[in-house]
């Protein structure tokens, strides 16, 4: 029972939402909203629960086992000292909540976002060399399609930015494309293995 | 006021057949004998990498990315895979790691783990903590994951899921460190990093048809060919579109 009444709840919200998606009606409309906005934001806060819980019980016991502990601290003292502050002083305008967002949060996110920089430049080390003929014709393409979006564009022949342009438009399109289709197809399949309950890894498994 | 939406009656119909051509082949072609599906390496790679943190007594790193919530397909694929995964870990006393950003995901597959483990017959070795949620800000979950294949030097790497920006940084992150990497994801602009990146690549539909190719489940089996036969005919339709549109350069019913 404790896999069948989730199977259940599933196939009958698989089968309403299926349907919603064709309705016109206010009603239909309501329920849609009520189900994917109301309700998916109360679940959400109660598992933001279940989320805190398992990273303070996660840091706990690393930090009882001696592993990374200044490190770990640090994280529980800004979970705990974030919401103090936002208890206290509120999350508006100039308050201390927004004040260590901005300062420290932000900047934080930033520096990781801007290893993204020196991670493409060593990827694209790597992956554009041409060991073999299409990995040529990869290095090539790759090359047309920089210099036609470097600040050398307006130097070059029109050619070169046209051939980079035709190269993103047409066989990288087409590409791109013929995956999409199929992700859309494996998308399909998955999800109506799931509503009918042929796959059940969801729940734990087949028992 | 009309209850029903005129502008979807194509998608209704496209949708209707869809579903009737799968749960025709799941439920009547999962009964034929020769159901096979193409080797694929990424698959074939998932025991090699288990077997490789064994050896190096390392620990194993799944993570489904920070794109995806549990109701995407993309999710549900890799948590099918992550159970496969789990009980070749239970089997070899290997350590898995699967940190992720959404606490649905994380209870999801703390689930799947520990029956993966049960079922492997080594219930004592499956430990709860093993899954755990790091961060819901992007960045944040990047830098966590990335500083757990930094510190705990993984051997092997899974990033199967829905991945967005952080995708570079973890796949790059897991070749400095020398792991073996299995990604795959269904965004198009992310598995052009992974294929630099990583060493194995489920491109695409690959990811959703694991769960079959690993399992051997017939019913499943039959739906990844329903999902050809499917293919076969937008391919059709495809080619009479073009083939119309060439003669008939003003037509536009087959812009659906």
């Amino acid at each position: 029972m404790s896999r069948r009444l989730p199977q259940i709840v599933c196939l009958l919200f698989g089968l309403i939402m299926f349907t919603l998606y064709f309705l016109d009606h206010p009603t239909a409309k309501q329920i849609n909203t009520l189900i994917l906005v109301d309700y998916w934001q109360i679940i959400f806060a109660f598992t933001l629960v279940v989320g805190v819980i398992s990273f303070i019980r996660n840091h706990v016991t690393a930090i009882s086992r001696g592993n990374d502990r200044l490190y770990r601290l640090l994280s529980l003292f800004g979970v705990v000292l974030m919401p103090i502050l936002a208890l206290i002083w509120g999350i508006k305008g100039d308050s201390p909540f927004m004040w260590v967002f901005e300062n420290v949060q932000v900047p934080l996110q930033s520096t990781v976002f801007s290893l993204l920089a020196f991670f493409v430049a060593s990827a694209a080390f790597r992956g554009f060399h041409a060991r073999s003929g299409p990995a040529a014709v990869l290095l090539i393409a790759a090359f047309l399609t920089i210099l036609s979006r470097s600040s050398l564009e307006g130097l070059l022949p029109d050619f070169i930015p046209d051939i980079a342009v035709w190269v993103r438009n047409n066989p990288s399109m087409a590409a791109r494309r013929a995956i999409l289709i199929g992700i859309g197809l494996g998308s399909l399949t998955t999800s109506l293995r799931v509503i009918l309950g042929i796959e059940r890894t969801w729940l734990g498994g087949e028992k | 006021m009309t209850w029903f939406a005129q502008d979807t009656v194509l998608t209704l119909i496209a949708a209707i057949l869809s579903i009737a051509i799968v749960l025709y082949t799941t439920f009547y072609k999962s009964k034929d004998k020769k159901i096979k599906i193409r080797e694929i390496a990424g698959l074939r790679a998932v025991e090699e990498a288990i077997g490789r943190a064994t050896e190096m007594a390392r620990p194993l790193l799944y993570t489904p990315g920070w794109g995806g919530d549990i109701q995407r397909p993309t999710t549900i694929a890799s948590l099918n895979i992550l159970s496969y995964v789990a009980q070749k870990t239970a089997q070899y006393d290997c350590d898995l790691i699967f940190p992720t950003h959404d606490p649905v995901i994380m209870a999801v597959a703390q689930e799947v783990m520990k029956e993966a483990y049960a079922n492997a017959g080594f219930p004592d070795r499956y430990r709860e903590d093993n899954a755990f949620y790091v961060s819901s800000s992007q960045f944040g979950y990047a830098a966590s994951v990335e500083g757990l294949i930094s510190r705990r030097k993984p051997a092997s790497v899974f990033l199967l899921g829905t991945f967005e920006a952080e995708s570079l940084i973890l796949a790059e992150t897991g070749n400095i460190n020398k792991a073996i990497q299995i990604a795959g994801t269904d965004s198009t602009i992310q598995l052009s990093f992974f294929i630099v990146a990583c060493d194995y690549v489920l491109i695409g539909e690959e990811l959703f048809a694991a769960s079959g190719y690993l399992s051997g489940d017939r019913s499943i089996l039959a739906s990844v060919k329903a999902q050809d036969i499917l293919k076969v005919l937008i391919a059709i339709y495809i080619l009479i579109a073009v083939l119309w549109v060439t003669i008939d350069p003003s037509s536009a019913w087959w812009k659906l």
